[in-house]
Parts: structure tokens; C-alpha cells; sequence
């Protein structure tokens, strides 16, 4: 493939290989080669996370949230879920000639309500504006620092056969909130995105909980995908029950609608969590107190079986292989 | 709940299902399930396993992405190149590779290609910006064909004259003809597809029964629909009897949607036109007629295809024939995956290959 | 296949209808079929409303199924 397409983009198995194949090759470290959602080092003995994300929704408002909030979010989810309690972030806007005022003002003024709610500060940034037709609207992009309020190590590499996987509620909200609001394809509903911030919750996790593993939040490429980053190259695999994942009606409805697969759409305010089978109902009921985590629910088992794999035992009793997403998901009529 | 798709999914049903059809199965039985959508049905609810040992599914003809000719995707990327001018296309096709490149690279090198989910949302685009031409691939069987002549009436009525078709829609009768009267064909039966028949009704497949002597179910696409035409197709195959029934009633009448098929031969005309891996086969092809030329994008763009060309090693041929199974082929899984397709049949969700790759164990 | 979903109808509006499955509404064209009214299900596919579902037939096939079973 000579150039990048939007496949590449879309969190699945062709942005493995683009990072694979030239971020890696050239920046390679330990650090980053850990390919988790934020690195963690330390300096002068203290442990610190740092991330980085950027955004370019479209469109820039949907039910549920805006391009702030998510750029907020994002970023703060990523530190949460290495076990950080995010603490400064940054945000540098891109933003093209002719963007209102009014829309702008918006977008920072929830950026600053979702950083006082998730409990930082917005400390730094820079803004660049470019030509008509050099950017679409508005992109954004946050880095953001946390430290260690506990000293939590989480990895891949301590997951076992036996640990229980946990998600924290409904999943395929987020994609499906902001595809139902594209040209073409739009459909009415009561599907709200789920973007939110969960350091609160899973620092509580972390907190008053041991056994707890590793934790990473499906976003683009849904939770298939992440599943599958999970058990790469790992000499367990996982499976989970078709009949305990967590669905909206309405969402499995639109999915239906579109000819989608809610395994493989994002989501924006959800985390995966692998916890020891001895801690799994204390797990679930410290996320349930959570708003964000009330329908926390056990979805599959960490396996022996088909190392490095995904399956999943479907409601008829039969098992079959979960993939990451190829390509970008599209709605299809075949 | 979602009504009509819930109940045909109870776990209980099926698993009685799956039992009953163990238990009167003695014979091997090799039942094609012409539609991709069934296929995927099929791999994604494991009903391969729980039909027991002596069933086999092969899979049909019945995905309209992988029996597009690779020249016919060639012209839909040459007309991308033309200046001004937008393809709409539905997102089946937007990763299909051609001789050289597809319309998702197209869109990468600077082309106007948009998804659409309706031809009638590629012509609303038309309207909007009459400046420009919009071309939509109209692919598809008889299920989606009478949606895209719906479209290019619409566009006459409104005088709409930046609107153009693709037209590579294709039936189904001539193409199970051609699949079944082939000497390696080792079909014994066929479940038949749901939404092509709700249009079609039931009297296009009477030559199965009576020339052919080959049993049809037409089915729906939940596991309960799939299992109970499996049972019958059983159960007739057990008592030596040669039938075409109908498991999907509740979308599928006899006589079909008469209105849609006056409206798909209102504007198309059959043709002689090449399937992917079959080749020509005569009268499959919807092209549309004079009346409606000034819609047809062949005729309203030069565009011309050099020779097309396909993967040598690539087996998607006989494995839509129902010959070979993606497990023959050399190029399945390794040099030939969903991000790197070689052939039709790996490309589209429902094809075949990919079908087996997603959700093979 | 040919992706097709079975939702109801909740308005009709000149040439179009607003179908909704479990609480997801969708425009669909009604050039295909005829004399459609709010309250029956259709089959939707590719925007256009395909056929329409009918009630006692998806009655008489549960059934059926069931008989299967027993």
C-alpha cells in the first residue's frame, strides 16, 4: 500500500502495522514499546504517567458530548487506566480559517467544565490557525501527566489463566452516537455517546481493591479490538460470553440497522479490566458504586486455551474466534 | 426486544432445533447456502457445529461484492479519476481491490468518494450540488436492484441531470444455474436467500425442483430461520424427496413484491454480464434500458478499462462455485487476509474468505 | 446478503416512512411498496422500505418451529 488510507486510522489491524512498521522501528525504546495507553517512568525515584491523544470528531458536537469533552477525556482515561491519577494536561488547538467564535467558546468552556470535574488543570497549550480547507473545523490534541497516589503496577505481563475480565458498562455508544449524526447515514435515537472520565472510579479500583491486573479503555476498533491487543503475542487467550456482553437495546438496534457489530464500535467512557478470579465480585461492586460503572459486568476468562487469541462462546454454545477490526467499520448493505 | 429478530434468536429454540435436526440426519448431505448473508449466519453462530457430522455447507454465489468483475471495478475507479465528478457507493465496495487499485485508495490519492447506505442518498447529494456529476455503483441482486431503478425514476421525475448509474446489479436464477449444472458441483440441496426471494417470490426457482431435481429452502437470516430450512432440507433429503419450500413467510410470498419488480423492469433490461469467478453467464445482468440513458454512467462517461487482471494462485473461483474451500487455498490467511485481500471473496464481510478468517477457530 | 431489518412504522410522510426498531428511527423510501400504514413492520433495506412483515405468518412459524421442537 503506497499511501495511508482511513483504514489506518481506525485503531484496528492496519494502524498496528503503521505503528508497527515505522513509529516503532524508528523510536523503538522499552518505554514505548510497552504500547500502553500512557509510558510510565520514573524521575528522581517518582513514578509519573504521560499520554497523548488527538482529536478530530466529526461532527464536532453529538449527543452525549463535543470534541472538549473528548479530548479531555481521552486523555485522562488513558493515565487512569495505567493506574494514574491525571493531574496537568495541555491542549493545542488546530483550527481552520472561517471556525465561529461562538463554537470554539463552547468547545473550551466544556473542556474546562470535564477538567474540573475529572479534578485537574489545564495547564499549557498553543494554537495554530490554517487555511480554508487545510484542516475540517477544528483538531485537537491534549497530553497530559499523573502521578501515583498508590504505587499500582499493572501489565500484560501479569495476567494469568483463571482472571476474570471485566467491562464497565454498555458498550458502542460513542461510535454510534456520532455516526447516526453523519450525512447519509443518519438515524434518531436516544443513543448518547458514553464519553466520560473514569479516573475517579478506577483510582477507587486500584485503591481499595488488589488483583487488579490490567486495565485499558476500547476506544476506536471497539472492544474486539482491544481484547486482541490484550492477548497478542501473550501465552494466554480469552474468552467471552456472547450472552453477558453489555448492549443497549437501542444501540444493538441501530447496529442491526447499519450492519455493524457492537464488538468492534467505540467507545469513549468504558474501561476493560482483567482482576484475579478471588477479586472479582469486590471489583465489580466498588465499580458499580461509580456512576460510570454501575453496569459493570464480568464478560469473559482468561484462557489456557488458543494463547494470543479472542473467542467467543456464542449463545448456542458453540465457539468462534473474535479478530481485531480490519479496515474501517462501514455500514453496508450485503 | 427487537421484534422479529429476538425470537428467532432464543437460545432454547435453537438448541432444540440443532437437536432435531441430529437426530433424523443419517445421509451426508451437502447443502449450499447461496447468500453470503447466511454464510456469515452460518460462521457466526457456529450452526456448522451444531447441525452435526453428516451436513456440509458450501457456500453460493450470493455475495454481490465478490461477484463483481474485477474490470467492472476497474471502471468504477477509472470514473473516480474524472474530474468533477463524485462516486457514491455502498460501503461493501468501498475496500475491493481492482488490477491496481480501489476506491479507498482513490479517496486517499484526492478522489470525491462517499459511503452512502441508500442510492436514494447519492441522489439527495446530486441534488444539493448540481455543478457536479455523481455516479452510484449500483451493485446488488434482485434485492437491492429495484431500490436503485426506484432511485433513477425519481431522478427522471425531478429532471435531475447530474445523476448517473453504474448499473452492475445481477440476478439470481442464471447464476445457481450455472453453479449447480457444473460437473464438480456437489450440491445436494440449497437454502435460498431471504431478501432476494421477498422480492422475486418463489416461481424463479421451480427449475431446481424440476429440471435440476435439487431441493430449496428459502430461509431468513437469524439462527431459528437457518435451522429449520436445514431440518427440512433434511427431512426431505432422509425420505428421498425433492422439494422447494418456504421457511421465511413472514417476508417471503409467494409472488414476491410485484410492485418492486415492475419498477426494476421498468428501468433494467437483462444482459449477458461476467460474475467474478464463474465468468459470462447469459441474461444475469440488469442493464439499464434506452429509455433511461441518460443516467447510465457507461453511457455518459468514456471510460475505458484495460485488461483487468486477477491473482493466478487465487481460488475465489472455485470456491464460489462451491468447488474448493477457502482451507484449499494457498494465498487464505497468509499472503491473502481482510487487510490485504488478493481476491472478492476475502473482501466483503460475507464473502466466504473472510467469513472463515473472522470467525474460524 | 442483502441486509435487511424488520422494523415498525411509526409515520408515513408523502413518499416516506419513519421505521423504528427498538426505539432507533429510520427514514425509508416507500417507492417499493404500497399502502403502507403506520403500525405494520417492513423490511427495510439499502434506505427503501422491501416488504412487509407479515404478523400471522411470523406467528404460524414460531409455531412451526416449536412443533419441530416437540
Amino acid at each position: 500500500m503506497d499511501n495511508i488510507t482511513l483504514a489506518h486510522g481506525s485503531g484496528g489491524k492496519l494502524t498496528h502495522e503503521m505503528i508497527g512498521g515505522i513509529f516503532f522501528k524508528y523510536f523503538k525504546n522499552e518505554m514505548l514499546e510497552r504500547a500502553e495507553d500512557a509510558a510510565v517512568f520514573a524521575i528522581k525515584g517518582k513514578r509519573i504517567a504521560f499520554t497523548t491523544d488527538s482529536f478530530v470528531v466529526k461532527p464536532i458536537f453529538f449527543p452525549g458530548g463535543d470534541i472538549g469533552k473528548l479530548a479531555v477525556c481521552g486523555t485522562v482515561n488513558d493515565l487512569a487506566v495505567v493506574g494514574a491519577t491525571p493531574k496537568y494536561i495541555s491542549c493545542a488547538f488546530i483550527i481552520e480559517e472561517g471556525f465561529s467564535f461562538s463554537d470554539l467558546e463552547k468547545i473550551v468552556k466544556s473542556m474546562a467544565d470535564w477538567a474540573k470535574d475529572a479534578g485537574l488543570k489545564i495547564v499549557t497549550g498553543d494554537t495554530k490557525v490554517v487555511g480554508r480547507g487545510e484542516a475540517d473545523g477544528i483538531f485537537i490534541n491534549t497530553s497530559g501527566i499523573g502521578v501515583f497516589e498508590k504505587d499500582v503496577k499493572l501489565g500484560a505481563e501479569k495476567i494469568k489463566p483463571g482472571d476474570k475480565v471485566i467491562l464497565t458498562g454498555n458498550i458502542a455508544d460513542h461510535g454510534l452516537a456520532v455516526l447516526g449524526k453523519r450525512k447519509g447515514l443518519e438515524f434518531e435515537s436516544e443513543i448518547v455517546s458514553d464519553v466520560a472520565p473514569l479516573n475517579k472510579m478506577l483510582l477507587e479500583l486500584t485503591k481499595k481493591v488488589g488483583g487488579v491486573k490490567f486495565m485499558r479503555d476500547p476506544t476506536r476498533g471497539g472492544v474486539a479490538t482491544t481484547l486482541n491487543e490484550i492477548t497478542e503475542g501473550r501465552k494466554f487467550g480469552i474468552l467471552i460470553e456472547e450472552k453477558n456482553i453489555p448492549v443497549s437495546e437501542n444501540a444493538r438496534a441501530a447496529c442491526e440497522i447499519l450492519g455493524l457489530e457492537p464488538l468492534y464500535v467505540a467507545n469513549e467512557g468504558k474501561a476493560i479490566i482483567v482482576v484475579s478470579s478471588k477479586n472479582e465480585k469486590k471489583a465489580l461492586s466498588s465499580l458499580r458504586k461509580n456512576k460510570y460503572g454501575k453496569y459493570a459486568v464480568t464478560v469473559g476468562t482468561v484462557t489456557k486455551n488458543n494463547p494470543g487469541k479472542v473467542c467467543l462462546l456464542t449463545a448456542y454454545g458453540t465457539v468462534r474466534i473474535v479478530d481485531m477490526l480490519s479496515g474501517e467499520q462501514l455500514p453496508r448493505i450485503c | 426486544m427487537i421484534k422479529y429478530i429476538d425470537e428467532y434468536r432464543d437460545t432454547k429454540l435453537c438448541l432444540s432445533l440443532a437437536e432435531r435436526i441430529r437426530a433424523i440426519s443419517k445421509k451426508p448431505l451437502n447443502i449450499m447456502e447461496v447468500c453470503g448473508g447466511h454464510t456469515m449466519s452460518i460462521r457466526k453462530n457456529g450452526i456448522q457445529k451444531m447441525v452435526g457430522k453428516h451436513i456440509k455447507f458450501i457456500s453460493g454465489p450470493g455475495c454481490p461484492v465478490c461477484v463483481t468483475a474485477i474490470s467492472d471495478i476497474d471502471k468504477a475507479i477509472k470514473l473516480a479519476e474524472n474530474k468533477n465528478t463524485v462516486i457514491c457507493t455502498f460501503g461493501d465496495l468501498f475496500n475491493v481491490p481492482g488490477s491496481i487499485s480501489s476506491l479507498a485508495k482513490e479517496r486517499a490519492s484526492g478522489a470525491d468518494v462517499r459511503v452512502v447506505y441508500s442510492a436514494h442518498d447519492a441522489l439527495e447529494f446530486s441534488k444539493i450540488e448540481p455543478s457536479r456529476r455523481f455516479v452510484f455503483l449500483g451493485i446488488g441482486f434482485e434485492t437491492t436492484a429495484p431500490t436503485v431503478a426506484a432511485s433513477i425514476l425519481e431522478a427522471a421525475k425531478e429532471n435531475v441531470d447530474n445523476y448517473f448509474v453504474l448499473a452492475l446489479n445481477k440476478t439470481m436464477p442464471g447464476a445457481l444455474r450455472a453453479v449447480l449444472d457444473d460437473k464438480d458441483s456437489k450440491v445436494n440441496a440449497l437454502i435460498l436467500p431471504g431478501h432476494v426471494s421477498a422480492i422475486t417470490g418463489l416461481g424463479m426457482y421451480s427449475f431446481l425442483k424440476d429440471d435440476l431435481k435439487i431441493s430449496g429452502c428459502v430461509s431468513g437470516f437469524e439462527p431459528a430461520d437457518m435451522l429449520s430450512a436445514v431440518y427440512i432440507l433434511v427431512e426431505a433429503h432422509e425420505a428421498g424427496r425433492v422439494i422447494l419450500e418456504n421457511a421465511y413467510r413472514r417476508a417471503v410470498k409467494d409472488e414476491g413484491n410485484t410492485k418492486a419488480l415492475g419498477i426494476m423492469n421498468e428501468v433494467f433490461e437483462p444482459c449477458h454480464v461476467e460474475w467474478r469467478g464463474i465468468g459470462m453467464i447469459p441474461g444475469s445482468g440488469l442493464k439499464i434500458k434506452n429509455k433511461y440513458e441518460k443516467f447510465d454512467a457507461d453511457k455518459n462517461f468514456n471510460v475505458t478499462v484495460t485488461r483487468s487482471k486477477e491473482n493466478k494462485a487465487c481460488l475465489c473461483g472455485e470456491i464460489l462455485r462451491g468447488a474448493k474451500t477457502p482451507a484449499d487455498c494457498k494465498l487464505f490467511g497468509k499472503a491473502c487476509t481482510p487487510e490485504n485481500p488478493m481476491g472478492a471473496c476475502m473482501v466483503s464481510s460475507e464473502g466466504t474468505c473472510a467469513a472463515w478468517f473472522r470467525y474460524s477457530e | 446478503m442483502c441486509w435487511s431489518v424488520p422494523g415498525k412504522v411509526v409515520r408515513v410522510e408523502g413518499n416516506k416512512a419513519i421505521v423504528e426498531v427498538a426505539g432507533v428511527k429510520k427514514d425509508a423510501a416507500l417507492d417499493l411498496l404500497n399502502d403502507v400504514k403506520v403500525g405494520e413492520y417492513v423490511l427495510i433495506h439499502a434506505g427503501y422500505a422491501l416488504q412487509k412483515v407479515d404478523e400471522k405468518s411470523a406467528k404460524f412459524t414460531i409455531k412451526f418451529f416449536k412443533g419441530i421442537r416437540d
